[in-house]
């Protein structure tokens, strides 16, 4: 099995352990289901306003799973063994990545369909919905884990974590929330999937170089 | 423990360290400066010195993961560098919630070993706790699981820092078994220590100012 197999399967197993993806998805649910209650049953207000708060929802379920992505691995000695891998760290790091997303990016995008109904999305747009979050939950996630990287080694870092990560969220953010409102939705998918690429790609490898840093 | 091992099936890299004028600091203060010395392979060199001196911080040093101050470390005859050395520091790099099991088995993902599991926990005496998660090992056997890295996949440089640390009689024997059968090998041993381990070290550094 290789590194890259190894390190997936292994973060995939102790985020089941740590209760999978029902955590953020109940932040999720919650943080959305509580905009009717804000906003008033209006439904042309809802209409509106509603798809694009789905994303702000999900960048923040995205966000609240970071803090402990590294430092966890810093505490208890795990960040050597991965500097001693033969695998270059950024692709344990992009490892840790695909199974951040799969864990938790994948379920978010799924139950963005039921909560993007509730908040008056056109059936018929819920589809594309889906998609751009899958697709924009990967641009988090690889942006998270610059933010998780430089952090590592910080007692309490939610807040300075959310400083560095959420500005830039705020692309995928822009263009999935252009989306979920029915505008350019081709272009500011074809802007999404750039966004995930670049965050998949530029990610792990920015993450790396923290790391190397946080472990002296 | 006898001095062989069913982990020793094909010969592996003869490395020598060679460290010179080696300076080290943690924090802007200085921990020790202008050390030098030699391994080669078959050695056992074990680190002396009282809390606080820079004996983790050598070993961390010689492992790449600190950057020293000033000096040279370098491991000659290595044939690919990435495969030279294991490390056991302090913490045991094991996570709670995962199973002894799953350990070895990421741990030969991340190293590319081959050795068997259940030859590496009967060596270390784990087979009993192998599907147990971390969370309910004693101290002691969280310290056999960590040391049972060593074994998965061969390296020829062993860095250990208090390696006995928390090990019963027959735990502290058992490294002392595979200390022997490793430097029987041409395996090369730095040991950071309070109290000597069993066999007599090639070398003693005193890690001082």
């Amino acid at each position: 099995m290789s590194a890259f197999a190894a390190t997936f399967r292994r973060e995939l197993a102790l985020m089941w352990a740590g209760g999978g993806a029902i955590a953020p998805l109940g932040y999720f649910f919650g943080a959305t289901m509580l905009v009717p209650l804000a906003m008033g049953p209006d439904r042309a207000l809802l209409e509106t306003a509603g798809p694009p708060l789905v994303w702000i929802a999900a960048a923040l379920s995205v966000l609240a799973m970071l803090e402990r992505l590294f430092q966890a691995d810093l505490e208890d000695g795990s960040l050597d063994q991965m500097l001693l891998s033969p695998a270059p760290l950024e692709v344990i790091a992009s490892a840790k990545g695909a199974a951040l997303w799969v864990a938790i990016g994948l379920p978010i995008a799924l139950a963005g369909a039921p909560v993007a109904i509730a908040l008056q999305a056109p059936v018929e747009r819920v589809p594309l919905i889906v998609a751009s979050l899958a697709l924009g939950t990967a641009a988090f996630v690889g942006v998270g884990l610059i933010g998780a990287a430089l952090t590592a080694s910080v007692k309490r870092a939610g807040v300075l974590l959310a400083l560095i990560v959420l500005p830039l969220f705020a692309p995928p953010i822009i263009f999935g929330a252009s989306v979920a409102s029915g505008e350019e939705v081709f272009a500011a998918f074809s802007i999404l999937g750039g966004c995930a690429l670049a965050g998949a790609a530029l990610g792990p490898i920015a993450a790396a170089a923290a790391l190397r840093l946080q472990a002296e | 423990m006898s001095a062989r091992g069913p982990f020793r099936d094909k010969p592996q890299d003869k490395v020598l360290i060679r460290v010179e004028a080696l300076a080290l600091s943690r924090g802007g203060r200085v921990l020790f400066e202008n050390l030098s010395f030699a391994a080669a392979p078959g050695d056992y060199v074990e680190v002396q010195g009282s809390n606080g001196s820079g004996k983790t911080s050598l070993l961390r040093a010689v492992a790449g993961l600190l950057r020293p101050r000033g000096g040279v470390i370098a491991f000659e005859g290595a044939e690919e560098p990435s495969l030279a050395l294991h490390y056991v520091g302090h913490a045991n790099g094991l996570k709670r919630e995962a199973s002894a099991r799953e350990h070895l088995r990421y741990w030969t993902g991340l190293f590319g070993g081959s050795a068997s599991e259940d030859d590496v926990a009967q060596t270390l005496e784990i087979g009993r706790v192998m599907d147990l998660p971390v969370r309910v090992l004693s101290q002691g056997q969280a310290r056999r699981l960590a040391l049972s890295r060593l074994l998965i996949a061969p390296r020829p440089v062993w860095l250990l820092d208090e390696p006995v640390a928390a090990l019963d009689d027959a735990g502290k024997a058992a490294v002392n078994g595979m200390i022997a059968s490793h430097r029987a090998t041409g395996g090369l041993v730095i040991a950071a220590v309070h109290e000597a381990l069993g066999p007599a070290p090639t070398k003693t550094l005193q890690v001082r100012r």
